[in-house]
């Protein structure tokens, strides 16, 4: 079976209960959002998949081979990738190295020592294509610490693309992007490759509804329901709950 | 022609101390032995951003085994040089294997108890290492079976310098690899190195023992030209120094750890000839005002003095 | 059975002494987050200060401790605030080198001004008997410290539990940030903070004379030794830092009475087993 497949997926702290038997599926060109109030458990669930936790009980299947037992750094060979919520970029170095550096490592010459690290025309290809889909040519080779809030988000987005993954988690790509800056990261989203599996954790409703084909509403780290676009608008438990103090 | 700037200053520079101390050619030679020893911590330090107040655990494995190696078995300066290269490498990998998974004041820590033991053993094996009466009696045999180790030291400095010069050469290579640029990154953010596919911790060990083999060169070149072997080698305030040294000169440069270490010996050299205790003072005034006036290093400086020059906060980039 | 007490009496003397000292730099390193390789500093002031008040000047013993120690708090505190607070913005190594640089200059002045021979610092005549607890003999030394540094956990827990003071200074150690807003204010906080370790440390250092003799390089000597303490009982862990004093204090003194060839080989890689085993120390916070 393709794709990601949870089952039963359980993480507590302690007494502290994070998560709790969530059962989730995400496959090929799917858009799904997860959406919940604060602590809910979002980026645990996502830092679940990635190998950055590991789970209390529970099991988590990608294209029908359990992975709960491999490391983060494994699960992203597999193809399992995820944006933080925090931007996490190597901020001294330019956007480009930003970008060479995982696809030296998708490519597995990370190791290699005795060639330049520019010096692969195949590798700065890839970079240059990255670049230009994200319309960050001109910045190529400032220090990502120059750049805006916004465009950084977009340099971690194509980073995380570098890596070719076949499972795409953004952790609230919006997360602090100024409202001017917002439709670049709702248009690089639009424009991601269509056999991907995308999961958006957000609290943006307006990305959402954009981007999203079903929206998963995760509170006190259980699944509350799942539906389309419309269901979820039309749910009174979730409007209740979430979407009834407007827009963040 | 820019890149060449560089080499060529080196070269410039090793022929520059062999003429100003034609009559203390060891001190220069000890110049360009600690430039070996502090570009191995560069490498871990600098660029890979391990913390380490330890290196001098492989120096002084290096310069044993040599030692060792030389009165023993075989008197080759490059066979020496290997021996002392394996030593590093191997305790770098026994210790690193334990070391890498640690990070911060407990990765300080070990690396200093892990140099501690080894002085404790060097001093303990008293019939096998000379114990605190040092590691005598080691006569190299002639370089290349032409150059013999002369009483003024002509040719115990080129060889160093030439040991220098390739173990430079490599690091240059090194550092612009995707190996060095992976270094970078773990340095930076290994949260973000993680995050795309790397392992993270066998990339450290792999410095960690690439930083330990040069270390262990170092310690074979200062047994072969001093012909002793001192518990000094492993002791804590040479890996201090070093890490002066280092962060002195301008830390992930490589020219930077050239420049640290040549200023540091040359103050060194000055003040502690006229009082041992003065130097002390001379070189914590030094440390603190890199500290709070040039925390790049030295090799920052002119980038520094042009932005003070251009009229401070205007001449940000 | 009278070696194993030997052990636990003089390990524990030894323990109580490093803690004294260590204490200081655990909450230093737990609450400002800096690396300060110069802590052993005070309890060598401490030391020389005492050296000077009592031996030199002939002052009687309990003039010259509350001097000795008034005096590091003296200079610790404007320490901390003209240089410490300079650099707890500063990276780790930037810290480190720092501190070295202060640790050069701190035994350079004592060089200068009492030259490099050990400092003799000089105990009440009461403590330099024995004491005959009827089975044993013990040296009356040993038992005063281990009282005294029950006494300072005691204090120091009362200090931290009941006081205002305490309250705040805990909170700070958790979240400065929020502390701050709080209208606690932190600047002085650590001041204080940073006063109490060192002159802790200087109590340590006077009291643990015997033990860990005070010259000009003391700071150098036995910072390692120092910061071994800290980090096996855990950064900003008060109680950590007592047991891993007496723990290592025991653990040092039973290798040296037992393997003395090997001590501190055995000891250095237990510590390593330790860190290694848990790197964040017995009381880390995981």
């Amino acid at each position: 079976m393709e794709g990601l497949e949870v089952r039963g997926l359980s993480k507590n702290f302690g007494g502290l209960i994070v998560s709790e038997n969530i059962n989730f599926d995400l496959q090929p060109g799917d858009r799904k959002a997860l959406i919940g109030p604060n602590g809910a458990g979002k980026s645990t669930f996502a830092n679940l998949v990635t190998g950055i936790l590991t789970p209390s009980s529970g099991t988590i299947r990608f294209d029908g081979q359990s992975i709960e037992g491999l490391g983060e750094a494994q699960r992203v060979k597999l193809g399992i990738a995820k944006t933080f919520q925090v931007t996490t970029l190597f901020v001294k170095m330019t956007v480009r190295e930003n970008l060479r550096l995982p696809v030296l490592e998708r490519m597995g010459v990370g190791l290699r020592m005795f060639r330049r690290a520019d010096g692969n025309a195949g590798v700065e290809a890839e970079v240059d294509a990255l670049l230009a889909q994200f319309d960050l040519t001109e910045l190529a080779d400032l220090p990502v610490s120059d750049l805006a809030y916004g465009q950084q988000r977009l340099v971690e987005l194509a980073l995380t693309l570098a890596l070719k993954p076949r499972v795409l988690i953004l952790d609230e790509p919006a997360a602090g992007v100024p409202s001017s800056e917002t439709h670049l990261i709702t248009d690089a989203i639009a424009n991601l490759p269509e056999n991907l599996a995308v999961l958006i954790i957000e609290h943006d409703m307006d990305l959402v509804f954009k981007v999203a084909q079903s929206i998963v509403v995760l509170v006190q780290g259980r699944i509350l329901t799942e539906g389309t676009p419309s269901q979820i608008a039309a749910n009174a438990q979730v409007r209740e709950l979430y979407l009834g103090g407007g827009h963040d | 022609m820019k890149s060449y700037i560089g080499p060529i200053g080196l070269i410039l520079l090793g022929i520059m101390l062999f003429f100003l101390f034609p009559y203390n050619l060891a001190f220069a030679t000890r110049i360009i032995i600690m430039v070996v020893f502090v570009l191995s911590l560069d490498l871990i330090l600098g660029y890979a951003g391990i913390a380490t107040l330890g290196q001098g655990a492989m120096y002084g494995a290096g310069a044993y085994v040599a030692g060792l190696f030389a009165i023993h078995i075989w008197a080759d300066p490059f066979a020496g040089l290997i021996a002392g290269a394996t030593a590093g490498a191997a305790l770098a990998l026994v210790s690193g294997f334990v070391l890498m998974r640690t990070t911060g004041l407990t990765l300080i820590m070990l690396t200093i108890a892990v140099a501690s033991i080894c002085h404790e053993i060097a001093n303990r094996a008293r019939d096998i290492t000379g114990g605190a009466d040092g590691l005598r009696g080691i006569r190299m045999d002639p370089i290349l079976g032409l150059y013999e180790f002369d009483f003024i030291g002509i040719a115990g400095y080129w060889y160093a310098f030439g040991v220098a010069a390739i173990v430079f050469a490599f690091l240059m290579i090194l550092v612009r690899s995707p190996f060095g640029l992976a270094l970078r990154g773990i340095h930076e953010s290994p949260e973000r190195m993680a995050a795309i596919g790397a392992p993270v911790y066998w990339r450290r060990l792999m410095a960690y023992v690439l930083g330990g083999t040069i270390a262990g060169i170092a310690g074979a070149l200062t047994a072969q030209i001093s012909q002793l072997v001192s518990l000094e080698t492993f002791a804590f305030a040479l890996s201090a120094e070093a890490m002066i040294m280092v962060i002195l000169g301008g830390m992930g440069r490589l020219y930077g750890a050239v420049i640290g270490t040549v200023v540091f010996m040359w103050v060194h050299h000055t003040a502690a000839a006229n009082d041992p205790f003065n130097w002390l003072f001379v070189i914590g005034a030094l440390v603190l005002a890199v500290v709070f006036f040039l925390p790049s290093g030295l090799i920052s400086m002119p980038t520094s003095l042009s932005r003070l020059l251009k009229g401070g906060s205007n001449g940000r980039s | 059975m009278g070696l194993l007490l030997n052990i636990i009496v003089d390990g524990l003397a030894y323990g109580m002494i490093l803690f004294m000292i260590a204490v200081g730099l655990s909450v230093t390193m737990g609450l400002m987050r800096v690396v300060n390789l110069a802590h052993g500093g005070f309890a060598m002031i401490g030391g020389a200060l005492a050296h000077v008040f009592g031996p030199q000047m002939g002052l009687g013993f309990l003039p010259t401790l509350i001097l000795a120690i008034a005096g590091t708090i003296a200079i610790a505190m404007p320490l901390e605030r003209i240089l410490y607070r300079r650099i707890y913005g500063f990276g780790e190594l930037q810290q480190v080198l720092a501190t070295i640089g202060l640790t050069f200059l701190m035994i350079a002045t004592v060089n200068w001004w009492l030259g490099s021979t050990l400092l003799a610092v000089e105990m009440p005549e009461v403590l330099n008997q024995t004491v005959d607890l009827g089975f044993r003999t013990l040296p009356a030394h040993r038992i005063a410290v281990i009282l005294l540094g029950l006494a300072v956990i005691a204090g120091l827990w009362v200090l931290l539990d009941r006081t205002r003071f305490g309250l705040r200074l805990r909170a700070a150690v958790d979240n400065r940030a929020i502390a701050s807003a709080h209208g606690i204010n932190t600047d002085r906080i650590y001041m204080i903070a940073f006063g109490l370790g060192a002159g802790l440390a200087a109590l340590g250092g006077i009291m643990g004379a015997e033990l860990l003799p005070i010259d000009a390089y003391y700071p150098l000597r036995y910072m390692v030794l120092f910061l071994i303490v800290v980090a096996v009982g855990g950064l900003g862990s008060i109680l950590g830092s007592f047991l891993a004093a007496i723990g290592l204090g025991i653990l040092e003194t039973a290798t040296r009475y037992l393997v003395p060839e090997w001590s501190t080989i055995v000891f250095f890689v237990l510590v390593i087993t330790l860190l290694a085993i848990r790197p964040r120390g017995i009381m880390g916070k995981a």
